[in-house]
């Protein structure tokens, strides 16, 4: 059994990049289960709030703290990007390799993908290259590719930005599994629809900060700010 | 399939390791390789001695480096100074005459310095640089080399101007600037004869035994130089030494014309 | 105009009659460069990967003598290599002087920069693209280098095959090292030197066109050979 990674806990982390705060100071904690939506405008901190949760940006000041010790939690993680990342190798290998760098065997490695293609609905295309897939493909491939190693959390950076509603709804269905599954999902949008459709909780940035953290429905329904109310609404909020 | 393709490669490099042959070095002179008797002794060599003659074609100059750091077993060149003070200096354990050839001056066939006419080869070379025609040197260090410049200081003529070309290169090579400059050159007969690019050039003056081209054999010293095969090396010695040399060394002929005279005293 | 007529001529003479000598240097000529570029490529490749994919001090003067080295006077390495080799140098008692061997260190030396370097430029460019992906999927270094090493195959063969054009053209640093012993050390490029040295135009000339026709001929060998996995298998 693995021993559970979260909560992750972040006490007053900032984020900077060449003397310039991108993020922060940020507190917040994603507990054990569910769904949580990021949402904010372009340029509220997103993304580097995601990339900070998984790893992949260094907290300047503050901390990021999970259950266990960062370098155990790294196994148990995974992280979907908002323009795929295609590996010039066929699906099958593509999907496969998460497994094959952590010490599963070829054989099992690829039978194991093989099935995840097939979830995904990729079962088709196991032969061709990754990187002729169309924007749609390339996203499930990197779901198949994210989940494949059963990760405790996944982080999603507005994965369906640049698909139409047909990709768009088999992602989601696909989350909705992974949820089932007991993933916990940690996911921007700006799809006000989607976020609706997933959320159970959400994080509203604005200007680096989360500005409004709350219940899916409480937010939806009626934000406590006025800057969640006007961004719901449509409205240009800065 | 790059798979297999590093297997082959493998496999290339592994016959690498067996390709290395056994035999005697022997660092010889571009003039002596030119002239092409190499082709006829070397055979023979093999079949009566057993012996694998492996030629280092290189100038007088880099022959003696080669054998002062031990990297040959004998050298054969021709440059008697050089050679005393190298078997002197105890890189060489005795020098041996084996036979001579001649320099000849080469130019263009219509000879617009006149050399073709003169008695000594220090009168060639006063008309020649009395005209400033040009003329192009080995430039190199080597035995040609050497010999052009004994030449020249016989003359009592510093050569030195426009119409003076050091070439720093081999026989061949500087018969090939000569060639494409239509300029007087020194050169031995043997790589004159064999000389494939001549164009308008022509033998002019030849004769004069101040122009004669001791070649000495020279094998390098075992006391210095433990690893050298000196066995194969004093075998060769007796046999460009013996009346079977001797016979093929004189019977050697470009042309119908004999380019080496054997001159090895037996001992 | 009529020597380069007479050198194909010859060439055709030389390869229609299989002529042994021709066979001889040509199979010598590739065994040490392919023996060559294999090893430099061993060496290049994973060092250029290495490069692109670490942050360290010295990097940036690293990559700038690198690129310098890729202009290394082949002359110059021959003659070091000699002194090296040399009797009376520090490796002298191997007895690799004049050998193949010899001739192979000095065209390793000579084209490992180049190589490292081609390769350390098509591999930074490829890790600048997978290096969020590679770093989420919590991979070790050597993974990294091996991902980047396998997925820019295409562009390191290119770089490897640069090698090889610069080692088997090469003849000045082989030349002093190997000696141009015939039957032991003597290559096409070292032939062409002797045969133009004795003014034998046309014959140095179709040596030349052997190695031309040789090196293209290797280009489409790999280029075929690598496009046949062009859709990746299992």
């Amino acid at each position: 059994m693995v021993a559970p990674i979260l909560p992750l806990t972040l006490s007053a982390a900032i984020v900077k990049r060449q003397g310039r705060r991108l993020i922060g100071p940020v507190d917040c904690t994603i507990e054990a289960a569910g769904t949580t939506i990021v949402m904010g405008p372009n340029g509220s901190g997103k993304t580097t709030l995601l990339r900070l949760m998984h790893g992949l940006e260094r907290a300047r000041e503050g901390r990021v703290a999970w259950a266990v010790d960062e370098p155990a939690t790294r196994a148990h993680q995974a992280y979907v990007f908002q323009t795929p990342i295609m590996m010039r190798r066929s699906v099958v290998e593509c999907i496969a390799y998460p497994l094959l760098t952590h010490g599963t065997g070829r054989r099992e490695a690829r039978a194991r993908a093989e099935e995840w293609a097939a979830r995904v609905g990729l079962g088709d295309a196991l032969g061709r290259m990754a990187t002729v897939l169309s924007g749609g493909e390339k996203q499930k491939l990197a779901l198949a590719r994210a989940l494949i190693r059963r990760p405790q959390v996944l982080f999603l950076d507005e994965p369906c930005a640049n698909l139409d509603g047909r990709a768009t709804r088999e992602i989601e269905s696909i989350l909705a599994e992974a949820r089932a599954d007991g993933v916990r999902i940690v996911m921007s949008t700006h799809d006000m629809g989607q976020a609706r459709r997933l959320a159970d909780d959400v994080l509203f940035l604005l200007n680096g900060r989360i500005h409004e953290a709350a219940m899916a429905w409480p937010f939806f329904a009626e934000p406590a700010t006025p800057e969640a109310r006007a961004f719901l609404k449509g409205d240009i909020v800065e | 399939m790059i798979r297999k393709l590093l297997t082959a490669c493998w496999a290339m490099c592994l016959m690498t390791g067996l390709a290395s042959a056994d035999g005697l070095k022997l660092a010889v002179t571009t003039s002596f390789h030119n002239s092409g008797l190499a082709e006829v002794l070397l055979p023979e060599i093999l079949k009566d001695t057993g012996i694998d003659v492996q030629l280092l074609v290189v100038g007088t100059g880099q022959a003696l480096r080669l054998g002062e750091a031990g990297d040959v077993d004998a050298i054969l060149v021709h440059s008697k100074a050089a050679e005393e003070a190298f078997v002197a200096a105890g890189h060489g354990t005795h020098r041996r005459e084996i036979m001579y050839n001649d320099f000849v001056l080469i130019g263009p066939s219509d000879d617009p310095a006149g050399i073709a006419g003169t008695a000594t080869a220090a009168e060639a070379l006063e008309r020649i640089a009395a005209e400033s025609a040009p003329f192009v040197s080995r430039g190199d260090e080597s035995g040609t080399h050497k010999a052009e410049r004994a030449l020249w200081k016989a003359a009592g003529i510093a050569p030195e101007g426009s119409w003076y070309r050091a070439a720093g290169a081999g026989m061949g090579a500087t018969l090939n600037t000569a060639a494409g400059m239509n300029a007087y050159v020194l050169s031995d007969r043997a790589s004159w004869l064999n000389f494939g690019n001549k164009g308008d050039l022509a033998l002019l003056f030849a004769g004069d035994p101040v122009l004669f081209n001791q070649y000495a054999y020279i094998p390098v010293n075992p006391a210095r130089h433990p690893h050298v095969n000196e066995d194969a090396a004093a075998r060769l010695e007796s046999w460009l030494t013996s009346p079977r040399a001797k016979a093929l060394i004189g019977g050697y002929e470009i042309g119908g014309e004999t380019l080496f005279t054997f001159n090895a005293v037996p001992q | 105009m009529n020597d380069i007529l007479a050198g194909l001529v010859e060439a055709g003479r030389l390869v229609v009659t299989l002529d042994p000598d021709l066979i001889e240097i040509t199979l010598r000529s590739l065994q040490v460069t392919v023996t060559a570029t294999v090893i430099a490529a061993a060496i290049g490749l994973p060092f250029g990967a290495w490069l692109a994919v670490n942050r360290f001090r010295h990097r940036r003067a690293t990559i700038a003598v690198m690129n310098a080295l890729m202009g290394l006077p082949p002359v110059v390495v021959g003659l070091i290599v000699y002194i090296l080799l040399s009797r009376s140098g520090p490796f002298g008692v191997f007895g690799l002087l004049f050998t193949p061997a010899a001739m192979i260190i000095a065209q390793v030396i000579i084209i490992t920069p180049l190589i490292a370097s081609i390769s350390h430029q098509a591999i930074r460019d490829l890790w600048a693209e997978y290096h969020d992906l590679l770093i989420s999927l919590n991979t070790t270094k050597r993974q990294r280098i091996h991902a980047l090493l396998w997925d820019g195959r295409r562009a390191l063969l290119t770089a490897a095959l640069a090698g090889f054009g610069r080692a088997i053209g090469e003849v000045g640093a082989i030349m002093i090292v190997g000696g141009n012993i015939d039957h032991a050390t003597r290559v096409l490029t070292t032939a062409i030197a002797l045969e133009t040295g004795k003014g034998n135009f046309a014959l140095a000339l179709a040596l030349g066109f052997v190695l031309i026709a040789l090196a293209i001929l290797v280009n489409f060998l790999i280029h075929g050979l690598s496009r046949t996995e062009s859709e990746s298998r299992w």
